[in-house]
């Protein structure tokens, strides 16, 4: 009985915290099709406050979607090589590199867009473009990409498989684009995963580095919540609860997989 | 018809072989540089020396370093600090008592709801600061459930979206996901047959926890502890949407560079953040050995 009790209790606790977490997450989507969310759902389902969202803020869903494709770009061509050298060379240059490109993870992101902003805001036409921000977004995610193939990388005995590809008279270029890229895969694709995702909601370097003409989705919505009436402010939430859904699902699917092998 | 499966194979001679490794050796180092070549120019570009820029402007203004020193002589300054301090504080102690209950719970027991109870504890895990912020005010703000609650139940609505309080429940938010999921994993590892050995030297299960299950889940208290303090430090985007007046450190440091153009102490303020931030995950990661990382 006393058992039953605690058991109970523990349950209930857990619920209330889930509940805590994602009622409001529920609200919002709600709020986002409601006609008017101070009389309730009584007052009817629409579409309209996603149609004007769609109006309003279009160009900074599009502009979201270009940054963060290309800093998985960007981070995929300068972070997948470089976590190859590292795993390969080892040592103490190799360690404190990783180390300094693993700073950005603790330091907040508002004293790195201050730093960028210090250095270049004499580049007018670089910080007036999309690029500044992608700047900022690929030394935010750069470690997350690395990392992710590292630890891969680290599972896997890369130097026989170099060695062996060597043996058969393979290039440094073709053994890293044939043998090496294939097995690292999965921390590729969980890097790619994790670095897509960090951009679409990044917010802190964000807000310091646009100008009224780059314009990303958080940006925009810190504006929505400031500025519009709730229903758009929630469907323009729910519009960005419908693009990281399926990357965290995927995620998921990722982990149960790489979870059922090892 | 049967095809047989032999293939040939070559065999470089081992003369060829020799020589072709030697030259191979070389090209393979210059290879692994060209590697890094990429990684070396953009963290140089547009890290490291915005970093070393960020140093000297906090030392650039008219009290020249003592800009660092008012961090904390300033009384305005010092009491951010402290605020910033004991909210992030509170936070990780808070985090870390809900996680480890849900998470104890959750990692023990199999029962119907399960995944979805752990897939509603995680999904907050991608939201940026600003949503966070925006499903505080849903909560607890002046439409928000609460106030509407209360209004109904008692007459009058409570509305604490925008103090504090509204702020230690976003930041928790945020925390409570990233602490649960460490907490889940270490769980998972922990050895039951300690369990088992203690229950049969007569310790109830109270005991089992305080002296067996908790000291055994501290190096995961230290990391997750670590991370939700140094993110609860740097947090932005929640403070900045519920648009408090309570001055926690990001906020300052964003009305000093914009409206107060205060330069020079907008950065020392957040060369001194990124050095607490830092300093408490190097702290934590020295004393377990792990490797962690904050975000948002």
């Amino acid at each position: 009985m006393r058992d039953r009790l605690i058991l109970g209790s523990q349950l209930l606790f857990t619920s209330l915290v889930a509940a805590f977490l994602i009622v409001p997450a529920i609200l919002s989507m709600l709020a986002g099709i409601t006609v008017n969310y101070f009389r309730g759902i009584g007052s009817g389902l629409t579409f309209q406050w996603v149609v004007a969202v769609w109006d309003l803020y279009a160009e900074t869903i599009a502009r979201s979607f270009l940054i963060a494709v290309a800093t998985l770009v960007v981070t995929l061509l300068i972070g997948v090589p470089a976590a190859y050298a590292f795993n390969v060379r080892g040592g103490r240059l190799a360690r404190t590199m990783e180390e300094v490109i693993t700073l950005p993870l603790a330091i907040p992101g508002l004293a790195i867009a201050l730093a960028l902003l210090l250095t270049y805001n004499g580049f007018g036409d670089f910080r007036r473009s999309w690029l500044f921000i992608l700047t900022g977004h690929v030394v935010f995610t750069l470690p997350f990409m690395v990392r992710a193939v590292m630890a891969v990388l680290s599972g896997i005995d890369v130097k026989t498989l170099d060695e062996s590809a060597a043996s058969l008279g393979a290039g440094p270029w073709r053994r890293f684009r044939d043998v090496i890229v294939p097995n690292a895969r999965p921390g590729i694709l969980a890097g790619a995963l994790a670095v897509v995702t960090l951009s679409l909601g990044e917010f802190n370097l964000t807000w310091m580095l646009h100008t009224p003409l780059t314009k990303t989705l958080p940006v925009g919505l810190a504006d929505s919540y400031a500025s519009m009436r709730l229903e758009i402010a929630s469907a323009y939430t729910l519009v960005f609860f419908l693009m990281i859904i399926p990357l965290l699902v995927a995620m998921q699917l990722l982990a149960d997989r790489s979870g059922t092998r090892s | 018809m049967r095809i047989s499966p032999t293939r040939t194979r070559v065999y470089p001679s081992s003369a060829v072989y020799i020589s072709a490794k030697h030259e191979r050796g070389l090209s393979h180092k210059s290879f692994l540089r060209l590697c890094l070549l990429p990684l070396t120019l953009v963290t140089a570009a547009f890290f490291l020396l915005p970093m070393v820029k960020l140093v000297i402007a906090g030392a650039s203004g008219e009290t020249g370093l003592w800009a660092y020193a008012a961090i904390v002589t300033e009384p305005r300054y010092r009491a951010t600090l402290i605020n910033t301090v004991l909210l992030a504080g509170a936070t990780t102690a808070a985090s870390l008592v809900i996680a480890t209950i849900a998470g104890l719970f959750l990692q023990r027991h199999r029962f119907p709801g399960r995944a979805v109870l752990i897939a509603m504890l995680t999904f907050p895990l991608a939201f940026p600061g600003v949503v966070v912020g925006f499903m505080i005010i849903l909560l607890a703000g002046r439409q928000g459930l609460v106030s509407d609650l209360t209004s109904r139940l008692i007459g009058e609505k409570l509305v604490f979206a925008y103090s504090i309080q509204g702020l230690f429940l976003g930041y928790l938010y945020f925390s409570i996901p990233r602490v649960i999921l460490t907490i889940m994993a270490a769980v998972e590892k922990l050895d039951p047959s300690l369990e088992e050995a203690a229950r049969a030297l007569g310790a109830g299960p109270w005991a089992v926890h305080r002296d067996v299950i908790l000291p055994a889940l501290m190096p995961a208290f230290v990391a997750s502890g670590a991370i939700a303090f140094a993110t609860a430090m740097g947090a932005f985007g929640t403070a900045f949407t519920l648009a408090t007046n309570i001055d926690v450190l990001p906020m300052v440091i964003y009305t000093e560079f914009t409206l107060s153009a205060n330069i020079a102490m907008a950065a020392a303020l957040s060369v001194g953040l990124g050095l607490v931030a830092w300093a408490i995950l190097a702290l934590s990661r020295s004393l377990t050995g792990g490797t962690i990382a904050a975000a948002g």
